[in-house]
């Protein structure tokens, strides 16, 4: 688009500026070569990824590649709300909660087979979602944070006081391992490389639904409302309806995470739900860039990588990590694979 | 019975009255015009009509129904038939040109987030339906949008950002169309292009209602104007009878 077209001259101004590539910015466009990759490409990666606990032996690395993975549940379902729809939530922590409990709960209470506890706890995260979801619609911006900021709190609280079903702050201990297959064949998932393939199987199935609901109406509907809310309920978005949506969907990615946390952790507390948590999971997606599924991916590595990384700087590790989040808003303030926004043509 | 008609449409902000007891019949297939100076309540009315704002009094009944529109929520509107641009441009920033126009089509779709997730045949279909009625509806305005189709809108010129949103308006198969203002910001030239534009949507059976201040334009696109004072109508009729009439030079220029 760099050449001028002769025919602006009587019909006035075609704007033709800057060539894609610096519009979009570096990282976002790399970004989308990664996502027209080959097909062999694709399963290279893969693979790669599948092969990734034959060629690391230690423990403790495995552990942190867990914990990225998991993050990067998290962080994705909340990217639904805050990239695509542009909503807010400081309370992500309260859904990882209820998947967290659900599954503790029915497992260690009811004996339920782990596979049974995840759709549970999702359709519970569902349920929240909605619950939270419908009554503050109305509200915008810095009001509806405070409102899920509050709704965190309230899970927070929940779990720590109710002593008949969450044990409170002595938490669910000894929750059993999750099996694969039935009776004589059932294979116990309890080491570190069992637990790598069930998230990353959870990994996929998140970038997969995001990816398919970004790309269809109901994901074009939530950027619409993330643009311009008032312009989008004209043009036909019923905004009750496809905000709750995107609070259910990313309630239900929030107990997704939060079921693999109970089995893998094989004890839940509310120490693991505190508003710090709801923290880092924001971070993520901002750090990656609002809206973009690698940038998130990315984020998560970064967030939860690099304190492990700078372990040996100790205490000093956090002071790196924030002067970190701190350049990164400087310089880079719509995120590593983030598009370049339109407001920030005016920066002074 | 025209294609809609308003009776007594009326709305406040506080004490001050932005529309008093208006009433007002479009007909099928017209192009009526709508003048007043500044803050005689021509975008108030829109708003109204679209749903932005809750009308005090009055009723709108769409193409003969005995269906008040204005008992309608803001995002059911569009699916009637009434379809807007705004005066001061709204296109959604940060998304192309192409899914700009795809979201005012969002009225005609019905899939919904399972069939999304299990791309189901039936989203797949719509959502290329979808992509071809915003193409179509990008040809009326040549090769302008179409070249510029997965640029974020917020790189377009003025003038483009305006075809864009009546381009939005467009993809969701409207029986009336409200034209905000829609050669604010436009050159000579421009102008007279989006003349041939809107006749062109208006032969396809679209009623347009547009909002100007370029009394030109207005004379040589309308068949009908209506002017407004105070958010009174004060005259209905001809380009020149209205051009003519004392009230509306009076609400322009004062009294001797």
């Amino acid at each position: 688009m760099n050449k001028t077209r002769l025919d602006d001259l009587s019909g006035g101004s075609q704007a033709t500026s800057g060539d894609n590539f610096l519009q979009q910015g570096v990282m976002a466009a790399l970004a989308g070569r990664l996502a027209r990759f080959s097909g062999i490409g694709k399963i290279a990666l893969l693979c790669v990824f599948l092969m990734l606990p034959l060629m690391i032996q230690s423990n403790y690395a495995m552990r942190v590649i867990i914990y990225i993975c998991l993050y990067i549940v998290l962080a994705m379902g909340l990217n639904v709300v805050m990239g695509f729809t542009g909503l807010l939530n400081i309370g992500h922590a309260a859904f990882y909660a209820t998947g967290a409990y659900t599954t503790a709960i029915l497992m260690k209470q009811f004996g339920m087979s782990f596979w049974l506890t995840v759709p549970a706890g999702m359709t519970l995260g569902v349920v929240l979602g909605v619950a939270i979801g419908l009554p503050t619609l109305r509200l915008r911006d810095d009001y509806l944070a405070m409102v899920t900021l509050g709704f965190g709190q309230i899970v927070y609280i929940v779990a720590n006081n109710w002593m008949g079903l969450t044990r409170g702050p002595r938490g669910i201990a000894d929750i059993p391992s999750p099996f694969l297959g039935w009776g004589d064949w059932a294979i116990p998932i309890d080491s570190y490389t069992a637990f790598y393939y069930l998230i990353f199987s959870f990994v996929l199935f998140t970038i997969f639904a995001c990816i398919r609901v970004r790309d269809s109406r109901v994901g074009l509907a939530w950027t619409a409302i993330r643009e311009d809310e008032d312009v989008a309920a004209v043009m036909g978005v019923n905004l009750v309806l496809y905000k709750t949506m995107s609070f259910a969907f990313s309630a239900a990615l929030g107990a997704l995470a939060g079921s693999f946390f109970a089995v893998f952790q094989h004890f839940v507390s509310p120490n693991s739900f505190t508003i710090l948590e709801s923290v880092i999971i924001i971070t993520i997606p901002i750090i990656g860039g609002l809206g973009s599924i690698p940038g998130t991916i990315v984020g998560a590595v970064i967030m939860i990588g690099l304190p492990e990384i700078f372990r040996a700087a100790s205490e000093y590790r956090m002071v790196v990590v924030g002067a970190f989040m701190v350049l990164m808003m400087i310089f880079k303030p719509e995120g590593l694979f983030g598009k370049k926004q339109f407001q920030q043509m005016y920066k002074a | 019975m025209g294609l809609l008609s308003i009776s007594s449409l009326t709305k406040k902000f506080g004490g001050l009255v932005a529309l008093k007891q208006f009433d007002l019949t479009v007909e099928k297939g017209e192009i009526l015009g709508i003048i007043g100076p500044n803050g005689s309540g021509k975008t108030t009315f829109f708003n109204v009509l679209t749903g932005m704002f809750r009308a005090d009094e009055g009723t709108v009944l769409l193409d003969g129904t005995s269906d008040n529109l204005l008992d309608r929520k803001t995002h059911e509107i569009i699916g009637m038939g009434v379809a807007r641009t705004f005066q001061n441009q709204r296109p959604f920033s940060n998304l192309s040109v192409l899914q700009n126009i795809m979201v005012g089509g969002h009225c005609r779709g019905r899939s919904g987030i399972f069939s999304a997730l299990l791309r189901l045949p039936g989203a797949g279909r719509e959502r290329r339906r979808l992509e071809k009625r915003a193409m179509e509806v990008m040809t009326i305005f040549g090769d302008r949008l179409i070249s510029m189709k997965d640029r974020s809108a917020w790189t377009l010129s003025y003038a483009n950002r305006r075809r864009l949103e009546i381009a939005r308006a467009l993809a969701s198969d409207p029986k009336l169309l409200l034209l905000d203002e829609p050669t604010a910001g436009m050159n000579p030239a421009e102008s007279l292009q989006l003349l041939d534009n809107i006749r062109h949507i208006n032969s396809t059976g679209v009623t347009v209602l547009v909002i100007e201040h370029d009394m030109n334009f207005m004379k040589q696109l309308c068949g009908r104007l209506v002017a407004l004072d105070y958010g009174e109508k004060i005259v209905e009729g001809s380009y020149d009878t209205v051009r003519n009439h004392s009230r509306v030079i009076e609400a322009y220029l004062g009294k001797d």
